[in-house]
């Protein structure tokens, strides 16, 4: 998921082209107060003009008690974003609140359930809360760590190693499991340091991360070459999922791989291999069902 | 419709600078410096004009200094103008 | 009996015979900080000089001074590979009667040795000579101060010229070898201040390109030499300068260390990062008709395999024996591609003259694969268009288009696109590219051209290819 600031009408033109596989526009930390009318007007007429093509389009509005937050979901879901990114969420309740504001907006539209929500969880409050968080509504897609402000909230600052978020990390990491969605590790803002960022990147996937936030196109490949399975993983999952499809034609409940039987949870883990091969462009989804 | 002198864009590439001031005496009239002028400049003028006019503006004087923007962002930069210029918002 | 050269400007033109109506010559060797031009082109124009040809191989912003003699009559007809800045806005305009003779280096280099293009008198600056003529690009003392490397396009004119004036900042004893023009091609010497501002010359260190774009269109140019299948052992590449051209050659270092592949020679304008890849015994020579930047041009100053060529053996359609036809891969980039794979490497989309014609359609022609690496679209200019704006490089010659929206490959090429296809890259229609353009920038108006021919591109066979014409405000 890269991120844009949503005043930058340059960067947000061609932001697709470095194939990230979510666009975050930015409308709160990047945008000045003043520029914040200018800002919401930008993103509301890129979201209805530009080609993002199969990118997720996600946009970062206001907290909802600014004078800002209502304005800008109105002009995103009006634009047809496919995700509102709440900041700072804390509680269920903000959660929910953002979901009356978008039954608002869409009612007017007539398409109600269409815009999804992923909450960014930037405080201690909000890491307490993350699982309420995670299943305050139907349309909640994902949770997010942003580690800047909640490093602040601890009273601490970021090191390089990261140990001051690894609470928060698993936090969120086993609610989105819990709650069925998908979790996001923070930014890594030095664009200078590749290798550090690279072993960031390592430990959010060994985490179970299910992807990285970025500031860079420039970062997109490393996460990708750390998200991207092997070819040897590849291989094994698409033999495994073969077994399954033969073991449902003979009608068979036993999936064996090599004379071996498999569990249900290597089973799921194949699954997500492919995905993420697809994901990657390296395996063609009509190839493999 | 009463407005005051607003602007709205930046000079960066990609963007568009415009701004927006009352005008004694009916129509727009526009003033458009461009990177592109030759290729782009009656569709620039086109895309200010429309915007203007969807939002009930019909007179003013138009200064717009063009770096090569998309008409999407035109079109947000000459609304931000006009919303800042008549203090009328598009959003509820 | 040694007779010394040396003598003041003034006499050395006198000397020459030049008269009104002959033709003149320079190269731009000193780039964006040429001083030898203006200070030649002044001084004929203080001593009446009219009517002058001035043939060079190419001129830039810094010539700017040139309006004003063309005004005078002093300057009446140009060649060159390329015009930019100010000279090139009023050219575009229409300032001189008749048009500016474009050619490409190759095609420049052939035109002077058959003849088609004779030159009475040549004023080639120098970073250093002897009294007797023995010139060089290279530094040879510690007055050193004006160093461009090679002086492969000087050395046609050195050759051919009815008459030879060397210029240089820094006089030193003979012999001044090794050299790169001989003293039995010179006729006289002047010691001049400086021939050129070294600040612009050339840039100092490798400096990495880190727009994210042109890391893409990088990442991808690459791709496409790895997969094309001319990636083996022996190979021979060129490059430009572009910030894409020079990241494509850092992926692909990486790519012939992970293979164990090694390139026979890089050829053309040579930069720093391709002595590096040489010094790390990735290239096996090195073939300089320009030195891009400090580091080429010091690695030609000691370096036995970092070899001077010349205009005509860089890049000549007419000789045999020019490096071009043993090129296997060129890198190229663009203004404009077309649905023909047609290339405009000279006239702005708006019509306005702002480049150079170079060596690009040499190394493409003759290559066995060019790559033309430039983004679908500049801001809201586009770069791959139904038509381009004037013809420099025909289509025939170019195999492949890189951009940012995809992969083109020339029809006529199909196992090119094939292997890429093969290779996972994104290869589409050259159409379809033009269209998406045109999807997100709109269709532009036409160009406001005049009728009166400004410019005449000149094919590298000597043929007439396509015209100029003014632009009206």
């Amino acid at each position: 998921m890269m991120f844009v600031p949503g005043n930058n009408p340059g960067m947000m033109a061609d932001a697709h082209i470095y194939g990230p596989d979510s666009i975050m526009l930015d409308l709160e930390d990047s945008v000045t107060m003043a520029e914040k009318d200018a800002a919401r007007l930008l993103v509301h007429n890129a979201l209805k003009s530009i080609d993002y093509g199969d990118t997720e389009m996600v946009v970062r509005i206001n907290p909802l008690n600014t004078p800002y937050g209502k304005k800008d979901v109105e002009a995103v879901v009006k634009a047809g974003v496919d995700v509102i990114r709440m900041p700072k969420t804390e509680t269920a309740d903000e959660v929910r609140e953002l979901e009356a504001e978008i039954i608002k907006v869409e009612e007017e539209l007539g398409c109600v359930g269409r815009t999804q929500i992923m909450a960014a969880i930037e405080s201690a409050l909000g890491v307490v809360n993350a699982y309420a968080i995670a299943t305050a509504s139907k349309r909640m897609m994902g949770i997010a760590l942003g580690a800047e402000d909640y490093s602040a909230n601890l009273k601490t600052q970021r090191t390089p190693e990261g140990s001051e978020l690894l609470l928060a990390r698993e936090t969120i990491v086993v609610a989105a499991r819990a709650a069925g969605i998908c979790c996001f590790d923070t930014v890594y803002s030095n664009l200078d340091d590749m290798e550090t960022f690279r072993k960031e990147v390592e430990l959010i996937k060994t985490l179970g991360f299910d992807g990285k936030s970025i500031i860079n196109p420039r970062q997109i490949e490393v996460v990708n070459s750390v998200f991207t399975p092997t070819q040897k993983a590849i291989d094994k999952a698409l033999r495994i999922i073969a077994a399954i499809k033969e073991a449902q034609a003979k009608g068979s409940g036993v999936i064996a791989v090599n004379g071996k039987m498999v569990d249900r949870p290597v089973v799921i883990r194949a699954e997500r291999t492919i995905q993420l091969a697809i994901a990657s462009g390296i395996l063609n989804k009509e190839d493999v069902l | 419709m009463e407005m005051k002198n607003a602007s709205a864009g930046t000079l960066e590439s990609g963007d568009i600078m415009v701004q927006i001031a009352p005008r004694e005496e009916a129509g727009l009239h526009i003033e458009l410096t461009s990177s592109v002028a030759a290729q782009f400049g009656n569709q620039i003028k086109k895309v200010i004009t429309e915007t203007l006019e969807g939002l009930g503006i019909d007179k003013a004087d138009v200064k717009a200094v063009d770096k090569g923007a998309l008409d999407c962002t035109i079109r947000a930069r000459v609304t931000a103008a006009a919303v800042r210029a008549t203090g009328k918002d598009v959003w509820k | 009996m040694r007779t010394s050269k040396v003598m003041s400007l003034e006499e050395a033109i006198r000397k020459s015979g030049l008269k009104d109506g002959m033709t003149i010559s320079f190269h731009h060797h000193f780039r964006g900080g040429d001083k030898v031009v203006n200070l030649v082109v002044g001084k004929l124009a203080e001593m009446g000089f009219k009517n002058l040809h001035l043939a060079a191989s190419s001129l830039s912003d810094v010539h700017a001074p040139l309006i004003d003699h063309i005004k005078n009559g002093v300057i009446t007809k140009i060649s060159t590979s390329g015009l930019r800045g100010e000279l090139a806005n009023e050219i575009s305009h229409g300032l001189m009667a008749e048009p500016v003779v474009f050619r490409s280096h190759g095609g420049r280099g052939s035109a002077i040795a058959s003849g088609e293009l004779h030159i009475d008198v040549a004023f080639l600056g120098a970073s250093s000579c002897d009294e007797l003529g023995n010139a060089s690009g290279c530094p040879r003392s510690e007055n050193a101060k004006s160093i461009c490397g090679s002086l492969g396009y000087a050395l046609p004119d050195a050759r051919y010229a009815d008459h030879v004036v060397v210029i240089t900042d820094d006089l030193v004893a003979y012999p001044n070898v090794p050299k790169s023009i001989s003293a039995c091609d010179v006729e006289s010497v002047v010691v001049v201040d400086s021939v050129g501002d070294s600040s612009k010359i050339s840039s100092g260190a490798i400096r990495d390109s880190k727009n994210p774009r042109d890391i893409l269109l990088a990442q991808q140019a690459a791709k496409v030499i790895i997969n094309s299948g001319y990636f083996k052992d022996g190979f021979s590449i060129q490059t430009g300068t572009g910030g894409a051209s020079l990241a494509a050659v850092k992926f692909i270092r990486e790519s012939m260390i992970e293979k164990g592949i090694k390139a026979s020679f890089a050829l053309g304008g040579i930069t720093a990062h391709m002595v590096k890849l040489h010094e790390e015994g990735l290239i096996g020579r090195l073939i300089d008709v320009q030195s891009f930047d400090k580091v080429a041009a010091e690695s030609i100053a000691r370096d036995q395999m970092h070899q001077e060529v010349s205009s005509v053996e860089y890049a000549s359609a007419d000789h045999a024996g020019s490096a071009v036809h043993a090129l296997d891969i060129v890198i190229l980039s663009a203004l404009e591609v077309d649905v023909n794979f047609n290339v405009n490497v000279l006239v702005g989309s708006d019509g306005i003259i702002r480049g150079a014609i170079g060596g690009h359609p040499d190394t493409a022609e003759d290559s066995a694969l060019s790559i033309i690496v430039c983004p679908l679209l500049r801001g809201r200019i586009p770069c791959v268009v139904p038509k381009v704006t004037t013809l420099i490089t025909p289509g025939k010659g170019v195999d492949v288009v890189v951009t940012e929206y995809g992969i083109a490959v020339n029809p006529a090429r199909p196992e090119i696109a094939e292997r890429l296809k093969e290779a996972g890259l994104k290869v589409v229609d050259i159409h379809d590219l033009a269209a998406k353009a045109s999807s997100i920038i709109g269709t532009p108006d036409a160009l406001p051209f005049g009728d009166k021919v400004v410019g005449i591109v000149m094919d590298r066979h000597g043929k007439v290819l396509d015209k100029i014409y003014n632009i009206v405000d």
